[in-house]
């Protein structure tokens, strides 16, 4: 089975868990991005998800909770929606949600972006920041 | 000008005029130098923290943050390198933030090659020509289309920040010689509630 991929973030850089097991599966990006070098931190993702699409559970939910990315960044979180497209287009069941806190309308605009341009089950997800 | 700041005389003079200019054009912080990482990291971090005392609201800040990280990691991408400095890998520039009760403005500086001059002015005033769908659309088509360059760049800063401010960028061009110009941006982001 494939191993999963969890890297711990850190001030510029999100947590990213990937967890296919059967049990509890797990997708979630999560917390800022603005890496130093983003082709270097989002190439192991993409990897493994490309590893990931050749035998993925019945059904994949995705998470994004992203506070910040920047324009770098949002051109590899596009990247990581068209795999899931891909697993989508091939018959897969996927859904992407799309976190947001419930006052951040560039953060809930950036959503509605990303559901317009991949054609993937998509669901945005308002939450309260106490 | 550190022969200038080892006399005494001429370089409280020169402080002094520099701290006065600052004081009289609101500049909050002030730089000069390769834009590192780090020094992107700990400017955002420093203005985060000023913000917050100032109780700015949250969208506010959150747009003071994106467009510190675009302008000065367009810095760091493009500027033309210093020959003083070749052996950096980073660009470097002067950068500027500057704030009074109804606005923050974010200004970089620095040099570019001048046979990029025609094309990067196209660009800003085809932004600035743009409502607020024509940039949308622009920018989805970007990143879909456009590709990260080697130094990372996705092609779609400046579009980020006019979209992200709802403001012109205001932008001007200084001929150094015959192989350089010196570009200066200045970004603009309400502190009203919009």
């Amino acid at each position: 089975m494939l191993q999963p991929l969890r890297i711990q973030g850190t001030d510029d850089t999100p947590t990213v868990i990937l967890d296919p097991n059967p049990d509890s599966p797990h997708f979630e990006i999560s917390g800022r991005s603005l890496p130093e070098d983003v082709v270097a931190f989002y190439e192991p993702i993409l990897e493994w998800l490309d590893e990931y699409a050749k035998n993925p559970l019945p059904k994949t939910v995705f998470d994004f909770k992203l506070e910040y990315f920047n324009t770098a960044s949002s051109k590899l979180l596009l990247d990581i929606l068209l795999k899931l497209e891909d697993m989508y287009d091939d018959g897969h069941d996927v859904l992407v949600r799309w976190h947001y806190p419930e006052d951040d309308e560039d953060m809930q605009e950036a959503g509605e972006e990303y559901a317009d341009i991949v054609e993937v089950p998509f669901e945005q997800v308002p939450y309260q920041i106490d | 000008m550190s022969q200038v700041l080892k006399n005494n005389y001429s370089a409280l003079e020169f402080v002094y005029e520099f701290y006065l200019k600052m004081k009289k054009s609101n500049i909050s912080l002030a730089y000069e130098g390769e834009i590192t990482h780090q020094i992107t990291k700990a400017f955002t971090a420093l203005a985060e923290s000023s913000m917050q005392r100032e109780q700015d609201y949250t969208t506010v800040q959150k747009k003071v943050f994106h467009v510190m990280v675009e302008c000065l990691q367009n810095v760091s991408k493009h500027a033309e390198r210093d020959f003083n400095y070749y052996s950096s890998k980073d660009g470097r520039g002067i950068f500027l933030i500057s704030k009074d009760e109804k606005e923050y403005n974010i200004t970089t500086g620095n040099i570019i090659k001048n046979d990029k001059v025609e094309s990067l002015r196209e660009l800003l005033e085809k932004i600035n020509s743009m409502t607020k769908e024509e940039l949308t659309k622009l920018y989805k088509q970007q990143i879909r289309e456009g590709r990260l360059s080697p130094k990372g760049g996705a092609g779609l800063g400046f579009i980020d920040i006019a979209r992200k401010t709802g403001q012109k960028l205001i932008y001007s061009f200084l001929r150094i010689d015959d192989e350089n110009s010196f570009f200066v941006l200045t970004s603009t982001i309400p502190r009203i509630k919009s």
